[in-house]
């Protein structure tokens, strides 16, 4: 564990460069980073500044962690060091966000992990395929005509969907905010993994909600959507806000507007395909029973003339 | 010549002090024991009768089917694994949850290649993740683990298949999911009981949901097997 004396003799070296690089700047050798920025006058003056070093010196140490090369075993095994304890923190701290607690700063703490986003991926996939798939026979149970399938098929769409979702949005975010980051330099960015690990988190929410989605009651179904949207919606909100709010507001806005559409996005996409209400398979369902029929008559007719 | 190796070779300074002259004499006889017994077994298996071999594998083969029945903590499963049983059990399965009938488009049942390639897959992940997360199992030593610990789910698609020929309404149903419910614990339990001694204290529960996962997943495509009408 590095001790206090060493984290503050590297803010020391960051603001000596800082101030190396603009020579017209007053040079104060003053160890608190906050008042060399006031002196140079051309940073903000900011509340948020301790946060911004914790989080250069918690990615340097995050990036003193790992070991070897992206071809080795060590290098992939960095990103699964926690233990159950950990991973229930971070599940309980996506489900209950509270505002003012960002949830990379609080549970993952420099130590993304792997784990967590990518079973709760595959348990999400499993999750929505078994229970649409449960929820169309429920609906349909009362129908004679209605022969059961297991429509296996819904799995790979599923896992298509969540996984792009969850891989290529943080890609995504994390490029955007990295470039914002490089052309104003108030604003913190997250590692890649610390964003796939929010939007991998953030999807647990919907595990429980996909398997309340069987409930046949079409009120209770749209209640519990909103539900989940408002809660995986606002860990994402917390966590990426600080990144953004230091923006030109409306650049702020956006990003906000596009997260947060992309998620809803998702749960709608999910909730209308793989929970087709009762008309909607009632409808597809006749009309496949339908269309070999009225080809049959068709061609009766063709021939009868 | 003693000067040279003593140029040549600082390292052994000391034993150029060692010479050996010509009055002690050195003698007698170097024989390497010809292992004949090697020799022999090597032309006895490729001498044996292709029953023989076939038999001897089968009865390795058998003797993990008794292990994973009657799990009880010994480490025959992981010394000699092999993959003769997983590939087996596999093929069972997936051939079963085919049904063989002409309409398997409308009928949305996974096709023979999902269930390989689940379980086939499934289990080099949930391997992965143990390795991963600081297991001390091997690789192929888990993928044989996971894939004899099938076993329980095969006996019950073969149950599932006899009580599906008397019929499909809610008693068969019951008696399916009964069936099921018990294998996939009984699945769970087993690989559980061979996989968790090799697994960080604190990581063991980690380690044992994608299992658990894993089995669910191929209970579900069990219980859900339907022949068509």
């Amino acid at each position: 564990m590095a001790s206090p004396d060493d984290l503050q003799f590297q803010e020391f070296e960051e603001a000596a460069d800082l101030l190396s690089s603009n020579p017209g700047a007053a040079t104060l050798s003053i160890s608190s980073p906050s008042v060399a920025a006031a002196s140079s006058g051309e940073v903000k003056v900011d509340l948020s500044d301790d946060e911004d070093n914790q989080q250069e010196s918690s990615e340097l140490l995050a990036g003193e962690k790992q070991t070897g090369g992206f071809w080795t075993f060590e290098y992939y095994q960095s990103f699964f060091n926690v233990d159950t304890v950990q991973v229930l923190d971070r599940i309980k701290g996506s489900v209950m966000p509270l505002p003012g607690r960002n949830f990379v700063k609080h549970n993952i703490r420099s130590n993304p992990d792997l784990y967590g986003p990518f079973w709760i991926c595959v348990t999400l996939v499993f999750s929505v395929a078994i229970s649409g798939n449960l929820s169309t026979f429920l609906s349909e149970m009362g129908d004679t005509d209605y022969h059961y399938r297991p429509e296996f098929h819904r799995v790979s769409i599923a896992a298509v969907a969540v996984f792009l979702y969850a891989w290529l949005v943080p890609l995504g975010v994390w490029g955007f905010l990295t470039w914002r980051q490089s052309v104003e330099r108030q604003i913190s960015g997250y590692t890649f993994l610390e964003t796939v690990c929010v939007y991998g988190y953030s999807l647990f929410i919907y595990i429980p909600t996909s398997i309340l989605w069987t409930i046949p009651l079409y009120w209770l179904q749209w209640l519990l959507i909103v539900i989940a949207m408002v809660i995986s919606g606002s860990v994402l909100v917390l966590t990426f806000w600080p990144a953004v709010r230091d923006d030109t507001k409306l650049t702020a806005f956006t990003t906000m507007a596009v997260i947060v559409s992309l998620h809803a996005l998702l749960a709608v996409g999910c909730k209308l395909y793989f929970f087709q209400t009762a008309t909607y398979t009632g409808s597809s369902h006749s009309g496949q029973q339908i269309t070999p029929a009225s080809n049959h008559t068709a061609l009766n007719v063709g021939k009868h003339q | 010549m003693a000067e040279v190796e003593e140029s040549s070779k600082p390292l052994f300074a000391g034993l150029s002090d060692i010479s050996i002259s010509e009055d002690i004499p050195v003698e007698g006889d170097i024989s390497v024991p010809v292992s004949s017994q090697n020799a022999d077994n090597d032309l006895s298996t490729l001498d044996e009768p292709v029953k023989d071999t076939i038999l001897r594998d089968l009865r390795a083969v058998g003797q993990k089917f008794v292990h994973v029945m009657y799990p009880k903590k010994s480490s025959a499963l992981l010394r000699d694994w092999d993959l003769w049983g997983p590939l087996l059990l596999c093929v069972t399965l997936a051939l079963m949850l085919q049904g063989g009938s002409a309409d398997s488009e409308e009928d949305g049942r996974p096709q023979f290649a999902e269930v390989f390639v689940i379980i086939w897959f499934g289990s080099v992940i949930i391997t992965l993740n143990s390795k991963l997360l600081g297991g001390t199992i091997s690789f192929f030593q888990s993928l044989c683990v996971l894939g004899y610990c099938i076993l329980p789910l095969t006996v019950a698609m073969i149950v599932c298949r006899i009580v599906l020929l008397g019929g499909t309404g809610g008693v068969s149903f019951a008696v399916r999911l009964v069936v099921v419910t018990a294998s996939f614990g009984w699945s769970t339990f087993a690989s559980t009981a061979f996989l968790a001694d090799s697994q960080p204290a604190n990581r063991k529960a980690l380690v044992v949901y994608p299992v658990f996962l894993f089995y669910f997943v191929i209970g579900w495509m069990i219980l859900t097997f339907s022949t068509s009408q």
